[in-house]
């Protein structure tokens, strides 16, 4: 068994665990440009419960480079699991025989945690229900950690729908073991939940909410933005004026502190005008890599 | 009928049956309600309420004439009244004599207030499971999904029939 076993909650790890994925995921940058033999004969399987695009394909990158093999589907409509009624606790007991580590994004909250029960191999969860989406936490730390040196001592701009997005929720409970600043930019019916905030304040995170994404930018070391979903709105008139408030032009760059950086989970929709992509504050597309790095880390971490 | 004297108070004793005592002030009536008592039983029920506690300030006391709980019942006491005690009278004798204990993990008797948290799916072979986070106010949380499950969110599960 690996030094990690199963990956389920940001909130179930300690700063060191955290630390220690991320300086791993720092050695694993050489082996994902020449790749690796050493999860040869490992069997990853890959159950999406919902659509994903980057999560799952980054997954099986980091598991193809470090030589192991995939395995899953990511339409749950067309597999017994999802269109035939079976269980997930079915489901994973049937899988777990197929695979050495199982990774899971489903709708529910709690879902991997029901996983983790029934599995007897390590559980990764790739994003359950409106909660949780821990790698994707931690591919946030590493890449401000990999672009800005540090993350004690920054202050981090939350941008977007702060209440729905589970990446949010996944990355404050993260920062919350770390000496931040945070600023809470969203418009007011998509504000973090004040449990969440009372979180953080709790750990000594100095939270600042704004209601404008201006008032995020200036004194920001890193903008984390995030989409501001349609179908979260009753009325359309309520998106449409919202969504023009939290985008981001090429003009707003010049608030920024010179060395300030932009992350984005992506996909995006128009929060991120494509005029600003070649702007030197623009990591988003770094940070996909850096998700390859963090997910190499962590199947190593489990499975090596 | 012979009685015992609370304070300045005097409250009908009871032969056989439950005294549930120490019941946080104000929460009698839903003790009862989470007993299913209503009153039509026929038996004895005899309710104090607000009277003065050395233990806990003010407390609420509930009778019941040849009612005897439930373990599932107890639990489910424990929750809104956590200070409360249970004695079991026979032949007008107080035989036994219990401090509800409020563990530190609860399972099954509460519902996850969170209709997407997995615990919601009834054909999910698990148990749901709750910490306990705080003791005053009762506050649990559900070990799947995080969600906080408040005092009057379980007064109100244990309640609504």
């Amino acid at each position: 068994m690996g030094v990690l076993h199963n990956l389920i909650s940001i909130q179930d790890l300690t700063r060191d665990t955290i630390d220690m994925i991320l300086d791993h995921a720092r050695d694993m940058e050489p082996l994902a440009v020449k790749r690796s033999k050493v999860l040869d004969g490992k069997i990853m399987a890959c159950l999406f419960f919902e659509p994903s695009t980057r999560t799952r394909l980054s997954f099986e990158s980091a598991m193809l480079r470090l030589g192991g093999s995939v395995l899953g589907f990511a339409e749950a409509g067309v597999s017994s699991a999802g269109g035939k009624g079976e269980t997930l606790a079915d489901t994973i007991r049937t899988v777990e025989r197929y695979a050495d580590v199982i990774v899971i994004r489903h709708p529910l909250d709690g879902s991997a945690r029901v996983a983790a029960e029934f599995a007897t191999c390590p559980v990764v969860n790739a994003g359950s229900g409106a909660e949780e989406h821990p790698t994707q936490a931690l591919l946030d730390l590493y890449s401000i950690r990999r672009m800005k040196g540090c993350i004690d001592g920054l202050t981090i701009s939350l941008c977007g729908d702060l209440k729905f997005g589970r990446t949010v929720h996944s990355l404050a409970m993260a920062l919350t073991m770390y000496d931040v600043d945070m600023i809470l930019a969203a418009p007011k019916q998509l504000r973090m939940k004040p449990s969440i905030i009372a979180e953080m304040e709790k750990a000594g995170v100095r939270v600042r909410q704004v209601n404008h994404i201006e008032d995020a930018l200036q004194d920001a070391d890193v903008v984390y933005m995030t989409r501001i979903q349609k179908e979260r709105f009753p009325d359309i008139r309520e998106y449409n004026a919202v969504r023009g408030h939290f985008r981001l032009r090429r003009e707003d760059l010049e608030l920024l502190k010179k060395d300030a950086i932009i992350l984005h989970p992506l996909p995006r929709v128009d929060e991120l005008d494509p005029d600003i992509d070649d702007s030197p504050h623009a990591k988003y597309f770094e940070q996909v890599e850096a998700g390859v790095v963090t997910r190499m880390a962590i199947l190593d971490l489990i499975l090596g | 009928m012979s009685s015992e004297k609370i304070g300045n108070i005097r409250i009908v004793k009871i032969n056989n049956g439950t005294v549930i005592d120490h019941i946080r002030a104000g929460h009698a009536l839903e003790v009862l309600q989470i007993l299913g008592i209503t009153g039509k039983e026929g038996s004895i029920v005899t309710i104090a309420m607000n009277i003065s506690s050395s233990r806990i300030g003010q407390k609420d006391i509930v009778k019941l004439e040849d009612r005897f709980l439930e373990t599932p019942e107890v639990a489910k006491i424990a929750l809104v009244a956590p200070e409360a005690t249970i004695n079991i009278i026979r032949d007008a004798k107080v035989v036994e004599k219990n401090r509800v204990r409020l563990p530190d993990l609860i399972t099954d008797i509460v519902v996850c207030p969170n209709t997407r948290c997995i615990t919601n799916e009834p054909r999910e072979p698990i148990i749901a499971k709750y910490q306990v986070i705080s003791r005053k106010p009762t506050r649990l949380k559900c070990l799947y999904c995080w969600t906080i499950v408040d005092e009057e969110e379980i007064i109100r599960q244990f309640t609504e029939r």
